[in-house]
């Protein structure tokens, strides 16, 4: 095979479908569902359950690039708009957590009405708790088996669970809960559990008011008592005791290793609103009458064509590490490392890029006319979600280290 | 398909070149920036080597496999070990790669033989001029025609110039645009001076003052178009961008390692976040720089224009070496300013980049 750049003609089918859903349908109502934040934006909902999970017209015959693929239809989309990507109804990240995790009739069970003919429906996870953020081992949410009925009792408070709206009110959908079985068992006893939307117990208690991606739903869920059936646990139940020696165990790395795919997608996703602004921003300078000259000194070119350039390359770098991290896992090989670096990279690019991006076109840029100050607020969330800069640094750092997580904290 | 792994031939290419980089280049950077000498046992190695006869054409004895990403592959492990060294070990592709890709027949007869040779032969090019405004497709040095002739003015610097040099190309602006000449070094007309750089100090290089300079018209490198010298140019910023990925690797690494192994309140500095974080940064930027690297070295390879990919890579290298080699120096501290340590050296070459231009040619 060897070092290659040119993406199979069914990536090339699948960004130029979802590109055309971009400006087609989610341009239009981009401005709307900013403003009337806690709206359901219908026609899009509508029209994904319609015709947006059909996917692109890929020729099955011929190979896609895999993940890259998914990459790049995840980063068309965003360059549509963010907001309104994370609030498709699909199964997400719940999703995500279930096929990896799940056994077979759990999938079955949990995912096939994504695939049916009833009404649009959501997947979301929930991790994240008011006093456990990045450090995901600290989450208080309990899960109690009850002998006498079979079933876990989950109790606790999570809240900026994307899609969580959607996802715990919604018939027909799930919120995948982690929680711990053992608190004495650290990680260890950290499980994921499958909570119907519904479900008594789960409470939907509030929606995030947010600086960006205002079209998704951002929620907080408190459960109290919450029953779920024992075949709703993801993964084994058996809890591994804690061996100070060791940091961490196979479960919640397992856990964690959820995130392996998941950080290269939220990558792909930060460059699609970094090169929204960007590519908009060369289409105003072009239209002002300012080329980009990518063969003039360095000394000569003007302090605006240094920026492009260098914002130019700087999202390239991140579309690239997003698509190395991406092609690892089509091939199997780990890539912890590269998914982090993928996110660190894209997250801090694409914020450096919208931000500039309001910068050089002045007042305009700053104006609700254009969608340039939505993006400079779309684009953040993408170096704080699926780990922080800092925590995706850290994990760098053990990694090319060599240290444990007790060794770096 | 998007792929990022090399070839099985590549791999072992690049691994060989490691290998060398460590065993040949590495001991001698610091003696060669010191003495501001190549060291001729190492030349004679290279050589032997065939880095730079394996992208020669076979016509003439090469290995014909001219490959861009492969230059990239070897580009990066040869600066690896040391810059200097390595643009003195690739220099002779500065006087062969015009000739393989644009020259004429004669021309091509005239050096590839001398460089495919037993014995190691220099090679050269001039594009870089002394001025704060220099422009590569628009240099200041002209080349008139008169009569049968050519008349080459104007100042050249950063021209490799070892011992034994006998023709260089010459970069000249025409009323057309780009043109190139070969040039011998003891034409009429041509005074060399050698330079003292901030860095690359182990490769010797001088600053040419050609005075009407008169040239045969069989000089003027013949197929070759302004596009095809942008081209060239193209070439050797993504030469330059993989060299300045090598260079900023070989700083993260010992960084990397006396951060490991240097203590400070009890346990390796390595352990505080402060600089830990630092070392995440860099080799997050290595390997995002060494993939624009290779798309745009792609695009080459592909007969595609490169020119916007070559500026992206060799804009965002330049930057990664620098911010590397000065992050390589705060992590030594004190130690990082001393002459002992690469560091102090690794920040003097990673800073031009962004004024060699075609220093090297892959």
């Amino acid at each position: 095979m060897g070092i290659d750049f040119q993406p199979t003609s069914n990536t090339e089918i699948s960004r130029t479908h979802f590109n055309r859903i971009a400006r087609e349908q989610m341009r239009p109502i981009s401005r709307k569902y900013d403003d009337q934040e806690h709206d359901v934006p219908t026609e899009w909902v509508d029209f994904w359950w319609r015709e947006g999970r059909k996917g692109a017209p890929v020729d099955v015959s011929q190979p896609t690039d895999g993940f890259v693929t998914v990459c790049i239809q995840a980063e068309e989309l965003c360059f549509g708009d963010a907001g309104l990507y994370l609030r498709m109804p699909t199964p997400a990240l719940g999703g995500s957590a279930v096929g990896a995790a799940g056994t077979k009739e759990q999938r079955e069970e949990f995912l096939s009405s994504f695939r049916g003919p009833g009404q649009p429906i959501w997947g979301a996870m929930a991790i994240t708790e008011p006093s456990a953020g990045s450090d995901s081992a600290a989450i208080e949410t309990t899960a109690d088996f009850d002998e006498a009925s079979g079933e876990w009792v989950l109790n606790g408070t999570k809240i900026f669970c994307t899609a969580g709206q959607g996802a715990s009110q919604v018939e027909g959908g799930f919120v995948v809960v982690w929680a711990t079985v053992d608190k004495s068992a650290g990680r260890g006893g950290i499980k994921s559990f499958v909570v119907p939307a519904l479900t008594p117990g789960m409470k939907l208690v509030g929606v995030e008011h947010k600086l960006g991606i205002r079209a998704s739903d951002t929620a907080t869920l408190v459960f109290e008592d919450c029953r779920v059936p024992e075949t709703n646990l993801l993964g084994r139940r058996d809890v591994k005791k804690r061996d100070p020696k060791k940091s961490g165990d196979k479960g919640f790395k397992g856990a964690m290793a959820t995130f392996d795919a998941s950080r290269p997608i939220v990558a792909a996703m930060a460059v699609g609103v970094g090169r929204a602004a960007l590519d908009f921003l060369k289409e105003e300078l072009e239209r002002q009458g300012v080329t980009i000259r990518y063969d003039a000194p360095p000394r000569e070119i003007t302090a605006i064509e240094r920026d492009v350039i260098e914002m130019e390359a700087e999202l390239q770098a991140a579309r690239l590490l997003t698509w190395r991290a991406a092609k690892m896992i089509s091939s199997g090989a780990p890539n912890s490392l590269e998914a982090s670096m993928a996110k660190a990279k894209a997250g801090l690019a694409v914020t450096q890029i919208t931000q500039k991006t309001v910068e050089l076109l002045g007042p305009v840029g700053y104006s609700n006319k254009l969608l340039v100050e939505k993006w400079m607020r779309d684009a953040k969330i993408n170096d704080i979600y699926e780990g922080t800069q800092q925590i995706n640094q850290l994990i760098i750092a053990r990694r090319i280290l060599d240290y444990s997580s007790a060794m770096l904290r | 398909m998007i792929d990022f792994d090399p070839t099985e031939e590549q791999a072992l290419v690049r691994d060989t070149v490691r290998q060398f980089a460590g065993n040949e280049l590495r001991p001698r950077a610091r003696p060669c920036d010191e003495a501001r000498e190549l060291d001729r046992d190492l030349l004679s190695a290279a050589h032997e080597l065939g880095l730079v006869a394996n992208a020669l054409p076979e016509a003439y004895g090469g290995g014909g496999e001219l490959s861009a990403v492969t230059g990239c592959l070897i580009a990066e492990e040869l600066a690896w070990g040391d810059l200097g060294l390595a643009l003195g070990v690739l220099s002779p592709s500065l006087l062969a790669l015009p000739a393989a890709l644009y020259g004429s027949d004669e021309q091509r007869q005239l050096l590839l033989p001398g460089l495919l040779g037993a014995e190691p032969a220099a090679g050269s090019l001039a594009w870089v001029e002394p001025r704060f405004d220099f422009d590569p497709v628009r240099p200041r040095t002209t080349a008139r025609r008169d009569g049968d002739e050519y008349v080459l003015d104007g100042v050249k610097c950063f021209v490799p110039w070892q011992e034994g040099l006998s023709h260089l190309w010459v970069i000249a602006s025409e009323d057309s645009g780009l043109a190139a000449f070969l040039v011998a070094t003891d034409a009429a007309g041509l005074r060399a001076e050698r330079e003292s750089n901030l860095g690359i100090r182990a490769l010797p290089t001088a600053e040419l003052a050609l005075s009407g300079v008169r040239l045969p018209t069989s000089a003027r490198l013949a197929d070759a178009t302004d596009a095809d010298l942008r081209a060239l140019l193209a070439r050797g910023r993504v030469a330059l961008a993989a060299c300045a990925v090598g260079v900023a690797r070989a700083a993260y690494e010992v960084a990397l390692a006396y951060a490991k192994e240097r203590e400070a309140f009890g346990a390796p500095i390595a352990t505080k976040q402060a600089i830990a974080f630092k070392l995440a940064d860099m080799a997050t930027e290595i390997d995002g720089t060494r993939l624009l690297a290779w798309e745009a070295a792609w695009r080459i390879d592909q007969g595609l224009d490169a020119t916007r990919e070559a500026t992206l890579a060799i804009d965002k290298a330049q930057r990664t070496a620098l911010a590397v080699a000065d992050g390589a120096v705060q992590v030594f501290g004190g130690h990082g300013y001393i002459r002992d340590y690469l560091p102090e050296m690794q920040l003097r070459n990673a800073r031009g980049f962004a004024s060699f231009e075609a220093l090297t040619l892959i």
